[in-house]
């Protein structure tokens, strides 16, 4: 990949709630295989800028590029996808009682093809194919990329309050990582074909392995909410790389580590970058952890990019030390 | 040996659906043949109330991938269950002057409850999954109710009648009267659900509806589309109880809206509720133990305590209904897994041994 | 200052509902307005109960509309085996006696079957995955209506008709019933008298704090499980005035209305924006309007599956309700 091109762009994104302005106007440039750093104050608009980034908000301003292509804008008169649906329905009605009247059926027989039609044809709506596409685009339809689309176009995340499937093993947690990489339809299933076998198969050995990069292989049977603390931590991360991401978005990682465990994450989240060619950008209060391991680090305070620079920079920069420390702080008075 | 026997049952499923239920086949006439049992009823009451259990049976397994595996509360489940039942009526009787054999109506009858199974769950499933329970228990009160007023196809409160029976080339079309046909057609069509059931949950799309239900937010963020899969998981449990309505619609020859009443859809949960949801053989279980407490206990104690003085008073089949109320309940509060709870921790994989 | 524009821009669908009763107003019989209102008005007090519960706890409590059912039965049960009463009251002084203390001891029995749902079916499970309160809901539904089913029986019973239902109000040549008056007044003075109490009093305080946050409200010291069963307890109460306004306008029950008015009440809610009190009684007003034009109409036996549809209708398209904002949550 050329080095000039990044990965992530954020041109002037921005998300607000209401009146309340979450995010405003960031713009960012995160360069591929790099490890990138959002810190901030709490309250600063880093998670929500993570959410708008993996597909959870559409922003209300600005674009999100992904490797050039556009990954997010603000939704657009999407309340008109509603009457498109009340079309199609009302389309597929008339299609099928004129189509059950046509071939004589009984009344009954043309009412149950009505709603049989109309009902097949919203289940092609909600399968998004792209004749439904093109015409939500007509009609001026723009809806920001959902967080499956985001997952699917190479962008997984983790979350700051660990979101495992508790009842679920950690090999079952990743395997669910692979979703978005595997293509496994209805009836592969219930044939139990030979796709199905080795899809399945493929994805179990991926997961496996991916539980032996973080150093869970030993606990691959266990249910996630049994699992410890960091090691619920690890298989978070295992669960995001399942989906092979190109970018890698970690919502504190090391918080509510102790110092070892912080290590171990350092470490881990080096070697996961070498070995599998991601590009990191991670959300992160402790301090060892960011200088530790970013190339880059952004600071974000009231929605607002204050900073931007290498860790040396960032760490005399007075208006970082000012928002942290309060007013007066950086000239040392 | 019987360890490695297990082991190999684990890796192969569905045979292991198979040799259970042929046990099932097996044991149940068997046990329905002894004098204990011949003095309840005689046997070929016994053979019917087994086919009658195992249209429960389905509705429960088609019922337990809705609400058991995806998490989606359905509390109108009966709604669907009519829809394959009248499908079955236009499709193949007299009346409507259609005959489609009995063996097409199944796929015809699954198909169509699907579809309508996306119709109403495409508009409420993007939404809260509270929305989806109030929708489809208005659902299920009104689907009855047009049935019943649109008298002019489905002849409203009387019902159609004469519906079509089976038929195989060597037995011939099925007989009311002669419950073995139908015991064994019901077992097979138990078999075929399982299994396709159990194949759908051990695949990429049962562990996505597990994902669902267990965190939609983090399902989402892991690449799943929520709302095709929810979608899915509907239109599966949906078709599920069309063909239990095909098979009700034919045994009996006969439908009615009052057979899909709501306490038809509260009975199927409290049967997934009592066997334990999220699990394929508990709600299997659940339904047959119901469908018995329903159908012969409760008549049994009536018979039972005639003349004895304030019990004898007791009608004790209007109280089913009740006892079923109360056990959704108590199961909740008391053992929200159920009899038989979903076994999650020794659940082996089918490469484990491959390691 | 807003622009007129502006401001029915946003308002849109507020207007269009005005517009839509003021042109059912003018095109059907004044005494099919006044029944739509006073249909509308006992929706009301059942969707407030359902729309607050939501609104603080997130539950449909389908228990709630067979709470109603339970409140008619209770009623009529107390006028006639223990008040006597089965005929009309012709003296005024007694008709206002009988009516307040029927109303005032069903609220307070419906609000204590409110307070015993809530603290033996919900209360443990607050904390439980969001299937299992709304399993025990549809639970307690079915066990209301069976233990009604068992003491009253299935059949349809009549309510004593101790209030007048000759009586009526001339307006020139429009003859409005003093019974559609009376619902409608109990109606609107319970709803001012919640909307009183929601804003102005402490615990009206708590209720809303919890329902924004419960976390938060509880740190500022809020009693969560008191207002959460206060909550219950008003909800049911006011259900119970439903009850006996239903009672004495259709002068008939049995076992199984609560199950649709349940659903309408609920539909209610929705259409108004649900955890919203003025928008319940909006929704409960479009849908009395809804079910009267149905049957003006002549789609009488249809007027069950219409209201569905109105309830799907507004979910696809406006899940937030006529008051709601519209920004639907993705997440």
């Amino acid at each position: 990949m050329n080095k000039s091109s990044p990965v992530l762009e954020l041109k002037g994104v921005g998300r607000s709630f209401g009146g309340l302005i979450a995010v405003n106007s960031v713009d960012l440039e995160v360069a591929a295989g790099s490890i990138t750093s959002i810190i901030g104050p709490n309250g600063a608009g880093k998670t929500t800028l993570f959410n708008v980034i993996s597909g959870l908000y559409a922003p209300t301003r600005g674009e999100i590029m992904l490797n050039g292509v556009v990954l997010a804008t603000p939704d657009h008169k999407t309340e008109r996808e509603a009457l498109v649906w009340a079309a199609v329905a009302v389309t597929g009605s008339v299609l099928g009682a004129v189509a059950g009247l046509a071939i004589d059926a009984p009344a009954g027989l043309a009412g149950v093809g009505a709603i049989v039609s109309s009902g097949g044809i919203l289940l092609a709506a909600v399968a998004r194919p792209s004749w439904y596409t093109r015409l939500c685009s007509r009609l001026g339809i723009r809806r920001s990329a959902r967080p499956n689309d985001v997952v699917f176009l190479g962008v997984a995340r983790t979350f700051q309050n660990i979101r495992l499937f508790k009842e679920m093993s950690a090999l079952e947690n990743v395997m669910v990582g692979t979703h978005a990489r595997t293509e496994v339809g209805l009836f592969d299933a219930l044939l139990n074909t030979r796709r199905f076998r080795q899809t399945e198969s493929a994805s179990e050995t991926q997961a496996l392995t991916l539980l032996e990069a973080v150093g869970l292989q030993k606990q691959a049977n266990v249910a996630a909410k049994n699992l410890a603390y960091g090691d619920q931590r690890k298989l978070e991360v295992a669960r995001a790389l399942a989906s092979q991401p190109k970018l890698l978005l970690l919502d504190e990682p090391a918080a509510g580590m102790n110092p070892a465990e912080t290590e171990q994450m350092i470490e881990l989240i080096k070697s996961i970058r070498d070995k599998f060619g991601v590009t990191v950008v991670l959300i992160e209060h402790d301090m060892r952890v960011v200088m530790g391991i970013s190339e880059k680090i952004a600071v974000l305070d009231h929605g607002e990019k204050i900073a931007e620079g290498t860790p040396l920079e960032i760490r005399s920069n007075p208006r970082v030390i000012e928002a942290y420390l309060g007013r007066g702080a950086a000239t040392g008075a | 040996m019987m360890n490695r026997m297990r082991e190999y049952l684990l890796r192969h499923r569905s045979l292991d659906i198979v040799l259970r239920l042929t046990a099932i086949a097996i044991v149940l006439p068997l046990v329905a043949a002894t004098p204990i049992f011949g003095a309840f009823q005689p046997f070929n009451g016994w053979l019917t109330g087994f086919a009658n259990a195992a249209i429960f049976v389905m509705l429960a397994i088609g019922l337990n991938i809705v609400v058991g595996k995806a998490g989606l509360l359905d509390l109108g489940f009966a709604a669907f269950f009519a829809i394959g039942a009248y499908t079955y009526a236009f499709g193949a009787s007299a009346y409507s002057g259609n005959d489609i054999p009995f063996w097409l109506m199944l796929p015809i009858g699954a198909v169509v409850t699907a579809i309508f199974g996306v119709a109403i769950g495409a508009p409420t499933l993007r939404l809260r999954g509270d929305y989806l329970a109030i929708v489809t228990l208005g659902f299920g009160e009104i689907i009855p109710n047009v049935l019943l007023n649109s008298d002019k196809y489905t002849l409203g409160t009387n019902g159609i009648s004469g519906l079509d029976r089976p038929e195989l080339p060597i037995i011939g079309v099925f007989k009311s009267n002669e419950p073995w046909p139908w015991f064994i057609l019901a077992i097979v069509l138990i078999g075929l659900i399982m299994i396709a059931a159990d194949r759908i949950s051990f695949s990429r799309i049962g562990r996505a509806w597990e994902a669902i239900r267990e965190d939609e937010l983090a399902a989402a963020s892991n690449g799943i589309n929520t709302v095709t899969f929810k979608l899915l998981a509907f239109a599966i449990g949906a078709s599920t109880a069309g063909i239990a309505g095909a098979f009700l619609a034919s045994k009996l020859s006969f439908v009615s809206p009052d057979q899909f009443k709501f306490s038809v859809s509260v009975t199927v949960l409290s049967m997934l509720v009592l066997g334990g949801i999220g699990n394929l053989w508990g709600a299997a279980i659940g339904a047959f133990l119901l469908y018995f407490v329903q159908s012969i206990l409760l008549k049994q104690l009536n018979e039972g305590f005639k003349g004895v003085p304030v019990l004898g008073e007791i009608d004790f089949l209007q109280l089913q209904y009740l006892l079923f109320g109360l056990a959704l309940v108590i199961m909740m509060l008391r053992r929200p897994g159920g009899l038989f709870p979903e076994r999650r921790a020794a659940r082996h994989r089918a490469g484990e041994s491959k390691q | 200052m807003v622009s007129p524009l502006a401001w029915a821009k946003r308002n849109s669908v507020l207007l269009w509902v005005a517009a839509v009763a003021i042109a059912f107003f003018l095109a059907v019989p004044p005494v099919q307005f006044v029944n739509a209102l006073t249909l509308g008005a006992i929706y009301a007090l059942i969707a407030l109960g359902y729309t607050m519960v939501y609104g603080i706890v997130e539950l449909i409590n389908f228990a709630h509309g067979d709470v109603f059912m339970l409140g008619t039965f209770v009623s009529l049960s107390i006028l006639i085996d223990v008040m006597g009463v089965t005929g009309p009251i012709t003296n005024p002084l007694q008709l206002a006696v009988v009516l307040i203390f029927i109303l005032a001891v069903t609220m307070g029995l419906m609000g204590a079957v409110g307070f015993l749902i809530e603290k033996l079916a919900y209360r443990p499970l607050r904390n439980a995955p969001k299937l299992a309160p709304l399993i025990t809901a549809i639970g307690v539904s079915f066990i209301l209506q069976n233990i009604v089913q068992l003491w009253k029986g299935p059949y349809k019973t009549n309510f004593p008709q101790f209030f007048p239902m000759d009586a009526a109000l001339m307006f020139g040549s429009v003859r409005i019933g003093l019974i559609n008056v009376l619902v409608i007044a109990v109606a609107l003075i319970l709803m001012i008298a919640l909307q009183l109490f929601i804003t102005r009093s402490k615990t009206g305080r708590a209720m809303r704090a919890t329902a924004l946050d419960p976390t938060a409200a509880a740190l500022m010291g809020v009693n969560i499980d008191a207002t959460i069963s206060r909550t219950f307890v008003i909800g049911a109460a006011i259900a119970g005035a439903g009850s006996v306004m239903f009672g004495l306008y259709l002068g008939i029950t049995d076992f199984s209305i609560g199950f649709l008015a349940g659903l309408k009440a609920f539909t209610a809610a929705v259409v108004g924006g649900i955890g919203n009190t003025l928008g319940a009684a909006l929704g409960a007003f479009t849908i009395g309007f809804t079910e009267v034009g149905a049957t003006v109409a002549g789609f009488s036996r249809w007027k069950d599956a219409i209201v569905f549809i109105l309830l799907v209708a507004f979910l696809t398209f406006r899940p937030n309700g006529i008051l709601g904002s519209d920004s639907s949550d993705r997440a």
